[in-house]
């Protein structure tokens, strides 16, 4: 009679052609530890099995890049024996479920996923997009995550210096929580999760496990039911004192030479943890589990090696770092348990009360994990809508006020005050700019870190919206004055089992392919969350892009507030007024439609290197992307910023005014300056479209000198919407 | 023997975590909730048989830590 | 000055105040790890920001039971200056070196943004370089900055000249959005009897560098260093 049953096959989320593939792997029936193991192992979560092939295609190397997918995180050299390690990680369903908690965890966990690399992290980030602020949960999901945010990143002692944030009824079933961390280590000891040798000790530190998140990559596996809510057991809690002092204790101890290898536990806990190191190694381990420290008694096999319990490391130590190791944890007030050994079996085996109770081979379960190529269709195509098609505001200065007013650009000063955004007293630029600015300590450099992506441009057409996301990414670390590095994509998709879904996942990739080749960005480090759909309903594709660029001296790093009345307001870029898939047609003309602004990818290269060239040579003063809801809605972020304000006319030859003022067309900046002329020359020199629009100045907004509108009026439409929406009952 | 100890702000002291919740309540319709004070709920489990030297071990224990005697008060139950 | 810098588990600004006095004295200060049980012949002992032990329990309250707190406790009463920021203030209030106690903010979140503060006193050694009634800026951020007193405390606070901070808007002055976390009469910060030990929760380590958008902060570390060459 057979224990496994094909119900409890089906409950782990395998299909009967991967349980197939299990039993000839094994040559026999798993038991129940064993198929929760093949669960875990080839969860989409763990095995990004229908993303792997086309992740594959995606650029991943620069001479700047010293490790790029496959770890922990991706690494880049930024001189001077330094390397910036970052990654973006999605915790959407947790953050659903249990919002503090699930967005607390996402953030411990996208930590580790730097710190067990070697680096000292130095800044998080966070992209949310909520459903409609009118749907009952909305507010509720909002308070949590950003206190669940801000209580653990607050509490490590790392400065979240904001990231992106916006609303759609699309996200009503499904929020998304993309988290980003960008640390910095030593580029002569960073950290890999390969375990080599054979013999060493396998050793389990940082906290007790316990019945925590047991199936949580299979969870985030699955389609939501409505009844999701009732899944709520499997939310892990966050502890992020015992995370702070596991930073502090794996910093001091990669300081000596204590460590082969190390792994965090993160989604399916110790399995996936083993597997990685042995499987990257090239070695078998074997592992006795009653050694394992728990929270809680009695429990099995299938729960240690499957539990999501936060805060653990696995860790493979070098003949003789035992005790060195030991002293540190210990110091720290840390579990620190020698849980087993490496062999040259290569096989996975588990021991329980001195008996051999589950035993797999490593690599192929690891390695030859299902791959799939699903069938997918390409989208749609959506028709342009021409500017004229759009209806003209009787006063563009009032729609300009509904704009800054609107949930996706009111300003998120009530989310930024709840992170603590200066600890480590090295924040040169925090939330609200283009781009967040932190010096790299003890050196005159800094890191500048975006977050973007534009699901309105997406849903549309997803292959185009993840150029633009990988576009305005560069754009935003161009316009702080920094050289684009590198990127870390999290891509947000529905059931991947659908074509069309399939369809834009390929899309996705397309498109950060290309804009990524174009712009000599690669990708180091990314994450895939599939089956972001409840009852039917997907999310809009959603390729979040992380980025970091390098400035070599802050001081002289850009801002985008107007810094002195009387300079010239420069437009840098092609204007063409594409009012597409804009938020002034969402928000002021009530449609949803028409294809995204194009991306030329060889205008915006050399249009954001000759902007960046310009803020080296110390001509621009301030400088700001020209993003959502276009010209006027930059213009007056940068009036609100400075606290100054600017009168602009609107060209003659120019589309129709608010296409001119609205139209979301891409590869433009603002930037303010005292020297219009020889910034104009260079733009001239440089084959880049430039054209002073108008002047700093007085304490409005004037545009053709006919509408104008105070800039206290407008700070005040901008700061009210997120209190007064957060304050409601 | 396990003791059980409830630290709560003495009155006066404004407790805007019990404002909050008494807020909540009344949006969620429950009428007629007059003051609501939040505190902490420990159990501890001792070694200690003696009710009298487990009472006052952890009247010690309140005093030294578990209450800011500032602004909280504490009752302790002792349980077989 | 040669100072000293308290390390507790969980203590996330001993790096910041670390920087900030070797900054403003030329030379590092001493990191003390809690468990010590005697520090060294210091000028000044610091107890930096963070969240010791996680803030569990309440702020503060286990960090005041480290071994080492008892022997900061004893150097303070012997004279020695002690500067608790943000978390270390907790911690001196929660060892009774100053009265008073941290509640959880009124609007019962986390608050971090550039606060304006008016120096209350210039007779300390910590707030001897600001000028009476100087408005300046520091960062905060902490969940649990509320300061209570009972009136008589508050009154002995005020009649001793002993409120070094208030927090307050750009012009001094105390609206309803000066006070950033609804602590009585305003207060970010205290000073003892002795004057030898100062409470703030404004982080003035972390606007001791022109880069980090201010340096109200260093005028405090540049002051001590200074009374206490003296």
């Amino acid at each position: 009679m057979s224990a496994i049953t094909p119900e409890m096959v089906r409950e782990h989320g395998l299909s009967a052609d991967e349980y197939a593939r299990a039993l000839a792997i094994l040559g026999r029936e798993p038991n129940l530890t064993e198929l929760g193991i093949f669960s875990a192992m080839w969860s989409e979560h763990c095995s990004y099995k229908s993303s792997k092939r086309w992740l594959r295609t995606l650029p991943t190397e620069a001479p700047w890049v010293i490790c790029g997918p496959g770890e922990n995180a991706g690494v880049v050299d930024i001189g001077e024996g330094l390397a910036c390690i970052f990654k973006m990680e999605s915790h959407n369903h947790p953050s659903f479920i249990e919002p503090y908690q699930g967005a607390a965890t996402g953030v411990g966990g996208i930590l580790r996923d730097v710190f067990t690399m070697g680096a000292r992290p130095v800044a998080s980030l966070n992209a949310l997009r909520f459903g409609a602020p009118a749907h009952p949960k909305t507010r509720h999901l909002v308070a949590g995550v950003v206190a669940g945010i801000g209580g653990y990143g607050n509490c490590v002692g790392v400065p979240t210096l904001g990231g992106e944030c916006t609303f759609h009824a699309a996200y009503d079933g499904n929020i998304l929580v993309n988290a980003m961390t960008v640390g910095v280590a030593d580029a002569a000891r960073i950290f890999y999760s390969a375990a080599a040798g054979v013999g060493l000790s396998v050793v389990y530190v940082g906290s007790k496990t316990g019945r925590d998140g047991i199936h949580g990559a299979t969870m985030a596996s699955a389609e939501f039911a409505s009844d999701s809510e009732a899944k709520r057991p499997t939310v892990q809690v966050g502890d992020p004192f015992t995370e702070k002092l596991l930073l502090e204790a794996c910093l001091e101890l990669m300081a000596t030479d204590a460590i082969v290898a190390i792994q965090d536990m993160g989604a399916a806990g110790l399995t996936c943890s083993t597997f990685e190191m042995a499987s990257k190694g090239g070695v078998g381990i074997e592992l006795d589990l009653d050694r394992v420290p728990m929270r809680e008694d009695g429990m099995s096999a299938y729960e240690l090696m499957l539990s999501e319990s936060q805060e653990r490391m696995l860790m493979v130590l070098r003949p003789g770092g035992e005790a060195e190791a030991r002293r540190v944890f210990e110091k720290w007030e840390l579990d620190f348990a020698v849980i087993g050994r490496t062999t040259d079996t290569g096989r996975l085996v588990l021991r329980q009360n001195g008996t051999p109770i589950a035993e797999l081979p490593v690599d192929p379960l690891a390695e030859a994990a299902p791959e799939y190529d699903r069938p997918w269709i390409p989208a749609p195509g959506v028709a342009v809508i021409p500017p004229a098609a759009v209806p003209a505001p009787d006063d563009p200065l009032q729609a300009l006020e509904r704009l800054l007013g609107c949930p996706d650009l009111a300003s998120k000063r009530w989310i930024w005050e709840q992170y603590d955004q200066t600890v480590m007293a090295d924040t040169v630029q925090g939330p609200g700019g283009d781009a967040a600015v932190v010096r790299v300590h003890g050196t005159a450099k800094a890191l500048a870190i975006t977050s973007d992506c534009t699901p309105r441009y997406c849903a549309a057409d997803a292959r185009e919206g993840a150029r633009q996301a990988v576009a305005e990414a560069w754009r935003n670390l161009t316009a702080v004055g920094a050289k684009p590095l590198a990127i870390t994509d999290n891509l947000n998709l529905g059931n991947p089992e659908r074509p069309e879904i399939m369809g834009q996942l390929v899309g996705c990739v397309e498109g950060i392919r290309d804009a990524c080749l174009a712009l000599d960005f690669p990708v180091v480090s990314g994450n895939v969350s599939l089956y972001n759909e409840t009852d039917g309903a997907a999310i809009p594709p959603t390729p979040t892009i992380g980025a970091v660029g390098l400035i070599e001296d802050a001081t002289g790093a850009c801002t985008l507030a107007f810094k002195a009345a009387g300079e010239a307001v420069v437009l840098i870029g092609t204007t063409a007024g594409h009012l597409g898939a804009s938020l002034y047609l969402r928000e002021i003309a009530s449609a949803e439609d028409g294809a995204p602004p194009p991306v030329d990818l060889a205008a915006e290269k050399r249009n954001g290197d000759f902007v960046r060239a310009e803020i080296a040579a110390g001509r621009i003063s301030a400088c700001h992307d020209v993003s959502d809801g276009g010209l006027l809605v930059a213009l007056a972020e940068m009036a609100l910023a400075g606290d100054i304000g600017a009168e602009i006319a609107v060209p003659e030859d120019a589309p129709p005014a608010h296409a001119w003022l609205f139209g979301e067309d891409q590869g433009r900046y603002l930037a303010s300056t005292a020297d219009a002329e020889t910034v104009l020359e260079g733009a001239r020199a440089a084959r880049v479209p430039a054209m002073v629009i108008g002047l700093t100045g007085g304490g409005r907004l004037t545009v053709g000198g006919r509408h104008a509108i105070s800039i206290a009026h407008l700070r005040a439409a901008h700061e009210d919407w997120m209190p007064r929406y957060m304050s409601a009952p | 023997m396990k003791a059980v100890v409830h630290v709560t702000l003495k009155s006066g002291v404004l407790d805007p975590q019990g404002k909050a919740v008494r807020h909540a309540l009344g949006a969620l319709g429950f009428d007629g909730v007059g003051d609501v004070r939040q505190g902490k709920y420990l159990e501890i489990d001792l070694a200690e048989n003696d009710p009298d030297r487990a009472r006052e071990s952890v009247e010690d224990m309140c005093k030294r830590l578990l209450a800011n005697t500032v602004i909280e008060d504490y009752v302790i139950e002792i349980a077989g | 000055m040669r100072a000293a810098v308290i390390v507790f588990p969980g203590s996330n600004c001993d790096r910041d105040i670390q920087v900030a006095l070797r900054r403003a004295a030329g030379a590092p200060p001493v990191m003390v790890w809690h468990k010590e049980t005697s520090l060294p012949a210091v000028d000044l002992i610091v107890l930096p920001g963070g969240f010791s032990y996680g803030d569990y329990l309440r702020c503060g309250a286990m960090a005041a039971h480290s071994p080492v707190v008892a022997e900061v406790a004893a150097r303070a009463r012997k004279g020695v200056p002690v500067l608790g920021i943000c978390n270390g203030f907790q911690v001196l209030t929660e060892t009774g070196l100053l009265p008073g106690v941290l509640m959880r903010n009124a609007q019962l979140r986390f608050v971090c943004r550039t606060q304006h503060l008016s120096v209350e006193t210039t007779q300390s050694l910590f707030t001897g370089l600001y000028r009476p009634g100087e408005v300046i800026a520091m960062p905060i951020a902490h969940m649990d900055g509320s300061y209570f007193a009972d009136d008589d405390t508050l009154r002995s606070l005020r009649d001793e000249d002993r409120i070094a901070f208030r927090y307050c808007d750009a012009r001094g002055e105390g609206g309803a959005d000066a006070n950033p976390n609804g602590s009585r009469d305003r207060i970010a910060g205290i000073l003892n009897g002795r004057r030898n030990v100062l409470g703030l929760m404004p982080h003035p380590e972390r606007h001791a560098d022109a880069l980090l958008g201010g340096v109200d902060g260093a005028a405090l570390f540049e002051g001590l260093v200074r009374a206490l060459a003296a």
